[in-house]
């Protein structure tokens, strides 16, 4: 039982970590068509700017986060008006591929010139660090705070898609982008701000997430295959989709981990496998056209 | 695809092989280069030969069938590792383990390329990076086979025919590796303009049409796989016998980048871009990343970048356009 609920609690917020950072992938491929491997580039950039801010400016963990998701947008945007733009809606996967995998050795290197090649603590404010009792059991407070924020991101991504005129906008873009275009929706405008949307939460899951995944200098590099897969295995451009496929992966690498850790990633990736095999768009994608 | 139908169908039933024999003197005399002025560098000459192999292997599949793959890697990590458990198990003639490591590189290939095959696009590319890492996890974790994260090492293999040893000096190796290049080298270039090869470019330059006019598309690209594997395992086998030592960088994510990289930075489609690109990247990364592997990060990372948005075609393309536009001038 004791064990049950120490995977099921690590498993959960694992699961929420890679939800915030996948579904900005997430959505960014299913509106833009683009394989962003540099997402967790940005995720790191989070990172990296959120301990830069703790430790050198102390402010306070809630302001450190805000300044990492505006700097790593403001960090981003040389990026999309220069590179992002010409491989948007590409058919070629390659080009896309070698375009953000260079993006991402360029930030590795550069990330890593500024601020040294060392593991990066974001040290947590008193109110998150230690443990919290919840009746029968203590678990650790932060696991918590992070399962609260990915509950958050996804009701918030949810009335954003669903609800506003943004997001009807977002939704034409994503299933006739020529259409709307006719129609007088400036997908150009949707495109950029769909962009710093999905950065934003790239950076917020990478300063949210930096206990479970912690930043190093290889940190884009180690994570890329994972959120690549949460995104494909749940389907591009569905919150659901990421949401459902960040807890499965989550809890198989987390049991994994726990009951057969020689075997864990050998059957993380096989259940990858099957499923990408059995489902090619994804649990809750749909085929574009 | 109609570029191909026009300038490219063979003429006769056979090609004679005075342009191979051009390929492999190039070859040749460019190992000749590397033996007389660089010396002392020859097992980084050897090495730099293994991975070209994998260059070679992954352009059959990505440059000649258009299948994207960032998994690559472990066709040649597989072939390492079977050459060098046979040699530690007591096989240690070069030329069977060479063999082993053969097919042990063609099985996987043609196992990788059944499952990554049926696909396009995302998936395809997320299966070929869930199978290398399949491979990857299972070399870090069946460790009483392969030496786990300490390397699978004591790989001694034997005199090449019985009569030349592998020297400190990585000299037999160089040449094994330069001759064995040589005859890859010709026997790819025949492959490529084969009826099979120049159907592979169709299928890669329109999959829809070649099915049309009634291609078995899947079987032609899952052999190709199997062919790709093969070299692949080539290169494997070559370096665990030159090096020693195999370890789990051999079937890592990042090697199956770089090769990919090294491709693109050649030129795709092109066997001598696979080269050219597998020795411009490997010099330049003895010399910068020996400095300062940040720096050498960032500058591929621009490289990369530049290639993708200034030459999508590699470097290849600007000589090729060179020297067509001098045959032309020399017809007219």
């Amino acid at each position: 039982m004791r064990l049950a609920l120490s995977i099921a609690t690590d498993a959960l917020a694992y699961g929420m970590v890679l939800f915030i950072i996948s579904i900005g992938l997430s959505i960014m491929m299913g509106l833009m068509r683009v394989v962003n491997l540099a997402h967790g580039a940005f995720a790191m950039v989070g990172g990296y700017l959120a301990s830069y801010a703790i430790r050198d400016l102390h402010v306070h963990y809630s302001v450190a986060i805000l300044l990492a998701v505006l700097g790593t947008i403001i960090v981003s945007i040389p990026f999309e008006l220069l590179l992002y733009r010409r491989i948007y809606r590409k058919s070629d996967p390659l080009i896309q591929v070698l375009m953000t995998i260079g993006i991402t050795f360029f930030i590795i290197g550069v990330v890593n010139f500024i601020f040294g090649p060392s593991l990066k603590t974001i040290p947590l404010p008193a109110l998150l660090s230690g443990p919290l009792d919840i009746g029968f059991r203590s678990v650790p407070t932060h696991r918590l705070f992070v399962i609260a924020c990915g509950v958050v991101t996804a009701l918030s991504l949810w009335w954003l898609i669903e609800k506003t005129e943004f997001g009807i906008k977002l939704r034409a873009s994503v299933d006739h982008s020529g259409m709307a275009d006719a129609l007088g929706i400036r997908t150009e405008i949707i495109y950029a701000a769909t962009f710093a949307l999905a950065i934003g939460l790239g950076a917020f899951g990478g300063v949210v997430g930096a206990e479970i995944l912690p930043i190093e200098p290889f940190y884009a590099l180690r994570y890329m295959v994972t959120f690549l897969v949460v995104v494909s295995v749940g389907g591009a451009g569905s919150i659901m989709g990421a949401l459902s496929a960040s807890l499965l992966l989550g809890l198989a690498d987390t049991t994994g981990k726990y009951l057969a850790p020689e075997f864990g990633e050998f059957f993380f990736y096989l259940t990858v496998i099957v499923i990408v095999f059995l489902f090619p768009h994804g649990l809750f994608g749909r085929a574009h056209a | 695809m109609t570029d191909i139908a026009l300038n490219r169908v063979p003429h006769r039933r056979s090609i004679a092989f005075a342009q191979e024999g051009l390929g492999a003197l190039a070859i040749v005399a460019l190992g000749a280069v590397g033996w007389f002025l660089f010396p002392d560098d020859l097992a980084f000459l050897t090495r730099l030969i293994g991975l070209a192999f994998l260059v070679l292997s992954l352009d059959l599949v990505t440059g000649y069938c258009g299948i994207a793959t960032l998994g690559h890697a472990a066709l040649f990590g597989a072939a390492a590792y079977a050459a060098g458990i046979a040699c530690v198990r007591g096989i240690t003639d070069p030329l069977a383990l060479l063999g082993i490591g053969i097919v042990a590189g063609a099985l996987v290939g043609l196992i990788s390329g059944a499952l990554i095959a049926r696909f396009r696009g995302l998936p395809q590319l997320v299966l070929s990076i869930a199978v290398g890492q399949l491979v990857a996890a299972l070399a870090n974790k069946l460790q009483w086979l392969t030496g786990g994260s300490d390397g699978l090492s004591g790989i001694a293999p034997g005199k090449v025919f019985g009569i030349f040893n592998f020297d400190m000096y990585s000299r037999t190796a160089f040449l094994f590796s330069l001759a064995i290049l040589v005859v890859v080298f010709v026997a790819l270039s025949r492959l490529v303009r084969s009826p099979f090869g120049l159907m592979c470019r169709g299928i890669k330059d329109d999959d829809l049409r070649a099915r049309m006019i009634g291609v078995a598309v899947y079987p032609r690209l899952v052999v190709m796989y199997g062919v790709s594997g093969a070299v692949a395992g080539v290169g494997g086998a070559l370096t665990a016998m030159s090096t020693g030592v195999v370890g789990l960088d051999s079937v890592s994510f990042e090697r199956s980048a770089e090769v990919l990289v090294m491709l693109v930075l050649g030129g795709a489609g092109h066997l001598w871009g696979a080269l050219a690109g597998a020795l411009i990247f490997q010099i330049f990364e003895h010399i910068v990343a020996a400095a300062n592997p940040f720096h050498w990060m960032t500058l591929v990372g621009l490289l990369l970048i530049g290639i993708v948005v200034f030459a999508p075609k590699g470097l290849i393309e600007p000589v090729l356009t060179l020297a067509h536009r001098l045959r032309k001038g020399r017809a007219s």
